[in-house]
This record gives structure tokens, sequence and C-alpha cells, in this order.
């Protein structure tokens, strides 16, 4: 087997690029910064200057205002920009808007970084666009053979047949702010829900983003201004810290739904209080991330975020150098 | 089986009561027969598949899953049934999924040798959600939180009748219910109970309202001591022996000391209690024998059960629940007489004038067991159910003791968003010693008042429990205290509950350990 790429470090802050003297989803400040995707534990504030889709710098803005980077540069998937010695382009990841893996090459090797991805079909974002590579940096999220997400489409049926169950009470679906939340409003209006969707304040600026990125949300509109009374049979979505939050009483009787693929285990949607868990997921699950280790055919993996350990050991049955990477920083995913 | 998966799923879930219901009618309104009839049998308990054991299917995924990776996913999962469910590697299209009751017929006929195969090739063909749904059907082990008897209301609620409609007849019908069903959309006539030993509906009281004492007239009504036991039914019928709960659990094969030798033919309502040498033991000893499905010959000697009668409902095949109390006793007297049970007696009446006299006997008694009066009017009729007006409970007065908050702990379903649960203590040597849960006794407005306060004045934080300073006082009310070697304070309270929130009363006038250990019994 060859030697792996040895140009892209696992330190402290970050992934970082020798050649090309920047950084992967920094973890500190630095000069120079490439960032995968919006969430708040990879896109930080306060770097020099930053490197990123459109949709992922619009997102940054939105959060950090004039912290998001002195230098703000975007980038459409596909096209390259030469940093040092070193070529980046980025490539759709399929995790939420603007999302993108990170392709470096450098004296004819090629590294991809994952960032955040999943497989599925999500009418938010374009989807993963696999690369093949020599080192593929795989995230790990959901690296169990426990985690196999169901269908979004008949998780969506479900909490339909829910809203027929308790016609008097109001549906609240707690979804992760970025991308989770406005993946749930589509994939209700693709299931057929056609009513007004209900919203938490805190949701309001991302939706805006999604809009002006031509996402259809449909008929939105505040709780704040609602009356109780009139959500009853009603679909709210707010983010997952309402659920058992002094905010939900002012829903009527609220069922308490939790969209994200760690509902697919039964204690960890009890240990929330949840009625509904829908099994609803950003992040590959288990097949998926075997797949994608076939598809982009790296002989060196890098396993990272989440349950290195079985990823790295199936990997290893298939021939795969597969190694654990501790990059400190990143949380569980909240998704 | 798509259906059950999905209701056993959802009501995993759901803790509230009507939520459950809501679930179980829209289960029964859009399912077949054969399967809603099977699926009863399943929740209600008549039916307990034990064809599986949890390693059985453990040796099934272990030929299709890796070791290592069985191993990680099992160590984060930590339920064994759910860890095979969702790590079964799936075969869409390699099978079909059974309905319920394709499903229960072919384990109950299927061989020892065969049952490993057709697990599988279910497996197979279905969902995680299904397959975690069929694992705890086979092994027996469906624990969703759903009683018999909330199952047999949901049925009524669907029906448009009475879950004591379905009860008078439930003994009399077998899974899966066909006829019970047909009678229940209209489409058949009505199962007869008569013959079949069935269960007949009690009757409960209402707690009295002191107040309405000065409305009744004494010489319209009778009183009975109320015994701190369980209230349970006797049925001898056609040969059958039968003994239920006051919900209509059939609980017989833990008692074999009381209904082996018993030769009956009534059906008679008493209460069970532990007896030695005509004395009533402290209901702690009857718990020892509740709850089991056997007995050993050393429980039945050192806790031996006896029952007190207070009614009798058929006698002979007659049905003596319409006549009025006063001729069900003479009746209940002279079956006595007649059939001289053994471990039985009859619940003595008491006599008395006024209100005063039962009031100053009520207050002054104080055998063991007792606890409090039953107020029936003599010319009730034995009705299903808590009618309003003949029979009345007049408990004696609770205990109160100042406590203080402890912990809280966040509630389930409509109180998920308040602090709800309260653990509160006594003084022991200079601590707070935990004595007691309560959550219930105050008012929405109270519980508002507390949740604020628990809010503000958390010290820890441990999931969905709070620990809090140790500053508020409440007064909590309860019915007895009993020895409990599995609390720290040596004292466990039954019904407790929070009568006051003391405001303005300073921790340090709690009451004290001492105070407690002086009204065990
Ligand atoms: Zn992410
Ligand atoms: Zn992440």
């Amino acid at each position: 087997m060859t030697k792996a790429p040895d140009w892209l470090k696992p330190l402290r802050g970050g992934l970082y690029c020798e050649p090309g003297d920047f950084w992967v989803d920094p973890t500190r400040t630095v000069d120079r910064a490439v960032i995968t995707h919006g969430h708040a534990d990879h896109a930080r504030p306060g770097n020099h200057s930053v490197l990123a889709t459109p949709e992922t710098i619009a997102i940054m803005v939105d959060r950090y205002g004039e912290r998001a980077g002195a230098i703000l540069e975007e980038t459409r998937y596909g096209q390259s920009t030469n940093l040092g010695e070193v070529k980046v382009t980025l490539r759709p990841a399929g995790h939420v808007l603007g999302s993108a893996q990170v392709v470096l090459e450098h004296r004819g090797e090629r590294i991809v970084v994952s960032g955040d991805y999943k497989r599925r079909r999500d009418p938010t974002c374009a989807p993963f666009e696999p690369v093949t590579c020599d080192l593929f940096i795989t995230e790990a999220t959901f690296a169990l053979p426990v985690f196999r997400h169901p269908d979004d489409t008949t998780e969506m049926q479900r909490l339909l047949t829910v809203r027929e169950t308790f016609p008097d009470r109001a549906l609240l679906v707690g979804a992760y702010s970025l991308g989770k939340a406005q993946r749930i409003i589509c994939l209700l209006r693709e299931a057929g829900h056609d009513r007004p969707i209900f919203i938490h304040g805190a949701l309001e600026a991302i939706n805006a983003t999604y809009r002006r990125f031509g996402i259809d949300l449909g008929d939105l509109r505040p709780v704040m201004e609602t009356p109780k009374a009139d959500m009853a049979g009603e679909i709210v979505v707010a983010p997952p810290s309402t659920l058992n939050d002094r905010w939900s009483r002012r829903l009527p009787d609220p069922v308490t739904c939790f969209a994200s693929g760690w509902m697919g285990v039964r204690a960890r949607a009890r240990q929330r209080g949840v009625e509904v868990p829908l099994v609803i997921s950003d992040h590959a699950d288990w097949d998926e991330l075997n797949r994608t280790l076939d598809e982009v055919a790296a002989p060196h993996v890098w396993v990272t975020h989440g349950a290195e350990e079985a990823l790295i050991h199936a990997a290893k049955l298939r021939g795969f150098d597969a190694r654990a990477l501790s990059l400190v920083g990143y949380d569980e995913e909240a998704e | 089986m798509k259906a059950f998966a999905q209701l056993l799923d959802a009501l995993s879930f759901q803790h509230g009561r009507n939520g459950k219901i809501a679930l179980l009618r829209r289960y029964l309104e859009t399912t077949p027969d054969q399967d809603r009839g099977w699926a009863l049998s399943a929740l209600t308990g008549d039916l307990s598949l034990r064809q599986a054991k949890p390693g059985l299917v453990r040796g099934l995924v272990m030929e299709r899953v890796d070791e290592t990776l069985f191993k990680l996913s099992y160590d984060y999962v930590g339920d064994l049934a759910e860890t095979v469910a969702l790590i079964w590697p799936e075969q869409p299209g390699a099978n079909r999924i059974p309905s319920v009751s394709e499903l229960i017929e072919t384990v109950e006929q299927a061989g020892k040798s065969e049952l490993p195969g057709i697990l599988s090739s279910w497996f197979d063909a279905m969902t995680a959600t299904e397959r975690w749904a069929t694992i705890k059907l086979i092994t027996g082990a469906l624990r969703i939180g759903v009683s018999a008897r909330l199952a047999k209301t949901a049925l009524a609620q669907h029906a448009g009748i009475t879950p004591d409609e379905i009860e008078e007849v439930w003994h009399a019908v077998e899974a899966p219910y066909e006829d019970l069903l047909a009678w229940l959309d209209g489409k058949g006539p009505r199962p007869d109970p008569s013959h079949s030993a069935a269960f007949r509906p009690v009757m409960l009281a209402h707690p009295l309202d002191e107040a309405d004492l000065e409305t009744f007239d004494p010489s319209d009504f009778r009183a009975e001591w109320k015994w701190d036991g369980i209230r349970i039914q006797i049925v001898g019928e056609s040969g059958k022996l039968r003994l239920y709960t006051r919900t209509g659990d059939e609980i017989g094969a833990a008692f074999p000391d009381l209904i082996e030798s018993l030769e009956l033919d009534a059906t008679l309502d008493g209460e069970l209690l532990v007896m030695r040498d005509g004395v009533v033991a402290p209901f702690a000893d009857l718990q020892k024998r509740l709850n089991r499905k056997t007995v050993s010959a050393t429980m039945m000697a050192s806790h031996p059960v006896h029952v007190r009668l207070y009614d009798i409902l058929i006698r002979a095949g007659r049905d003596l629940r319409t006549l009025p109390f006063d001729q069900r006793r003479s009746e209940l007297e002279s079956c006595y007489q007649e059939q001289a049970p053994a471990r039985m007696d009859l619940s003595e009446l008491v006599p008395f004038k006024s209100w005063g006299d039962l009031s100053a006997l009520r207050s002054s008694i104080l055998t063991t067991g007792v606890e409090g009066l039953m107020l029936k009017r003599g010319d009730s009729a034995y009705l299903p159910g808590r009618p309003k007006g003949p029979w009345f409970k007049w408990k004696r007065d609770p205990h109160l003791i100042d406590a203080v908050l402890m912990y809280a702990q966040r509630g389930h379903g409509k109180r998920s968003s308040f602090y709800s649960d309260f653990t509160f203590g006594v003084w022991r040597n200079g601590d707070i010693v935990p004595v007691g849960k309560a959550y219930f006794g105050f008012t929405d407005e109270e519980l508002q008042q507390l949740d604020k306060w628990v809010r503000n004045n958390s010290t820890e934080r441990f999931g969905p429990v709070r620990a809090v300073k140790q500053e508020l006082v409440l007064e909590v009310a309860f019915e007895g205290l009993q020895r409990s070697p599995r609390h720290k304070s040596g004292v466990a309270m039954r019904f407790p509950r929070i009568s006051r929130i003391r405001w303005d009363k300073p921790a340090a006038e709690a009451d004290v350990i001492e105070t407690l250990e002086a009204m065990l019994p």
C-alpha cells in the first residue's frame, strides 16, 4: 500500500494544510480558514480570511456579522482556487444548505475532507458527490450498525398520523435550527401538508436565508403572534431546547416530537421525554458511511467526529488503512 | 404486524392516559377483527407468548453480524431486544411480514427447531420497529405501560359503552374475541357471562364530604369498618373458582391457601388481608403476597391470608345485585352460615344512633388495619363503578408532617415542562433525610409557584432532576407509615401528597424523624 499523504496535519486547532498555509474548520481563530458548513462547531467567528460556499458565508454573516471574517471568499461547488501550493475545490456534502466537502490536491495526491455529510436526498441542499482520493477524512457521528435511518417519507407519514390521532393538540417538532428545521418543513410540504406551519422566533433568520437561496418553505407563521387555541392540530417547528421548556406552555397540550438521528435509540428518546421520536438525520448512517468508503476508494481513511471504533473495525475488515483522528473541539452532533 | 408494531412503539413513548387511549382507539378503528383481537389479548395480558428466550434471538443475530460490531452496539444501546432489532441486516423483499394473528398462530404451533428459521425469515423482511415489537411479543416482555383496564377502556370508548360492560362479559370470551367484537360492532349477540365464573364489575364508594352528613338521616345508612387490605371478588360458579382484584385481574394462582379447598356457589365481595390469630396484620405484610405468580409454603405459613366479606352479588345462580343492601346482607349472612367457607369472616356492621356517635368511634378506633368507615345506604343496589350517593368512605384523618423540599423532578406528558415530582425530608441529627415523594395534592396555580421556586433555587442538576436549597417547607399528608429498609430514613409513607405549601415556615421548624418513628405501627 502507498504511503498516506503527509501534508495535511491534525493539530490542536483542527486540520492544518502546510503547503497551503490554511486550516479546515479550525476550532481556534486562524489567519486563513476553509469552512465546510455553517454549523457552529465547524464555522467559528474571528478568522481573518474565510473561504466557503456562498450559502455558508451568508449563514456565517447572519450569525456573526462582522466577526464572520475580514476577508470572505465565496467559492461555488466545483470551482477551484489555489491556496499556496494546494488546489482547493468544494464539492457538495448533502448535509445542509451550502455544506461542502473540501477536496485538496497537491503533488499529484488528493485528500478529501468530508465535513458532515449524508447520502439521502434532501430537498434543501445539493446531493453528496463522491470524489475518489488517496486519503478520505470522514465523519462518524452514526457509525454503529444500529444506526440505519429509516426512509424519511415513512417518518413524515407517521408524524401526520399522529396529527390525526390528536386533533386537539399541537405537534411540537424539535429540530436543529440550521438545516433540519427547513428540511422537515420541505418534507412536510412534499407529504402534502399544505397548512400553515408555526415557527419559533429563533428560526426566522435562517429560514429567510434559505428562502433567499431559492428554497420554498410555504406558509410559515410566528408562534408569538398566534393565539394558543388556533394552534390545536397544527404543526410547530422549534429548536430542540424548547421541547421541555416553559416556552412550550404557549401551545395547546403539545405532543413533543423530536427529529434527529439519535431518536433511533429508545433510551435517547426517553431521556428527553419525547412522545414521538422521528428518525430524521442530516448525517450518514452506518450503511451510507460504508458505501461512501467504498465509492471514494481511498486506501487511507481517517475517522473523526463520533463512534470511530466501529467504523475503523469495519473498514479494516475490507482492507482500508483506517485510523482514528481525535480532533478536539467538536461537540457530539446536536442534531 | 406493521400497525401493531407502530402501536406498541407509540404507546411506549406516550405517558398520558388519554394519549394512550387515543392511540389504542385509532388502532381498534383501523384494524381488522382477527388482528385487533389478538392485539387486544396481548395488551390485556390474556395472551402471553413465552416461546422464545432472549438468548435465542441473540444467537440468531450472531450468525449474521460481526461479533465486535455487535458488542460495540450492544454496549451503546443497552437493551438486547432493541440491539437485535436495530442491527439485523434487512433484506428488503426477502419475505412477507406476517399479520398479528398469523404471527401468534405460527409461533404457538411452531416446533422448537422450526422457530429460529421462521423468526429469521420474518426479521429479514421487517423494519427495526417491527422486529422490536415481535421480539417483545414472543419473549413475553411486553412492558409498555398499558394495563388491562386501560385497554378495555379504549375498547369501550371505541364501542360507545362503559368499561364495566366489557368487564361483565370479558371472562366469558377468549382471544381473538370474535364474538365480543361482533357484539361491540352491533353484528352479534352479547356474549353470555353466566357459568364461566366471570368477574362482575365492583361497586366503589365516594369520599365523604362531612358537610353532607347534616342532610343524611343516620337510620338510612349502615356502617362498616374500612379495612386496609385489597378489595377482591371471589367467584364460585359451575365448579370453577376464581379470585379477582377489583379491576378484574385474576390472582387466584398466588393464593392456593385461600381457594384450593374452597367450595362455593356464589360471587362474593370482600377485603383480602393477612391475619394472624384473628388480628389483621399491617398492609406491608399483605404486600409481600401481592404481585407474585406463585407462593412458597413458608410464605403461606408466615403470611396467612383471610377474607373479610362485605357483600354478595350472586348466589346459586341468582343475581342479587338489584336487591337493596339490607336484603343482600341477609343473603350474605345465610350463605356464610350455609357454606361456612374457611379463612373468611363477615365484616361486622357497626351499630350507631347518630353521626356524632359514629364520628367518635371513628376517631377512637385503634385497631390496626382499619382505614376508616364505610357508609352504605340500606336501600342501595349493587351498581358497577363509583355511583354518586349510595356509598361513602369516611377515612380517618390523615397524618400530617412538615417536611423540607429536597429534590424536584420534571413530570411527564402535560407536566413535562414543570417540576412536579417532589422529594422531601425531615431532620435527623442536623441533616435532612428523605422520607417520601409526592406528585399531587397541589393546585395548578401552586404547581406554577413550586416550579418557579425550584428553578430559582436549584443547587445541582442531574438529568431531569434538580436538587434545591433546603429551605421550603411542605405540609405533607399521608395515610400510614411503614418500616422500610430500602429508604435511607427507614420509613416509607402510604399515599403522600402535598397538602399545603408553608411559604411562611422556616426549614428549621420542620419535623424530626423521631416524630415519624413514633407513628409506626
Ligand atoms: Zn453539521
Ligand atoms: Zn459536525
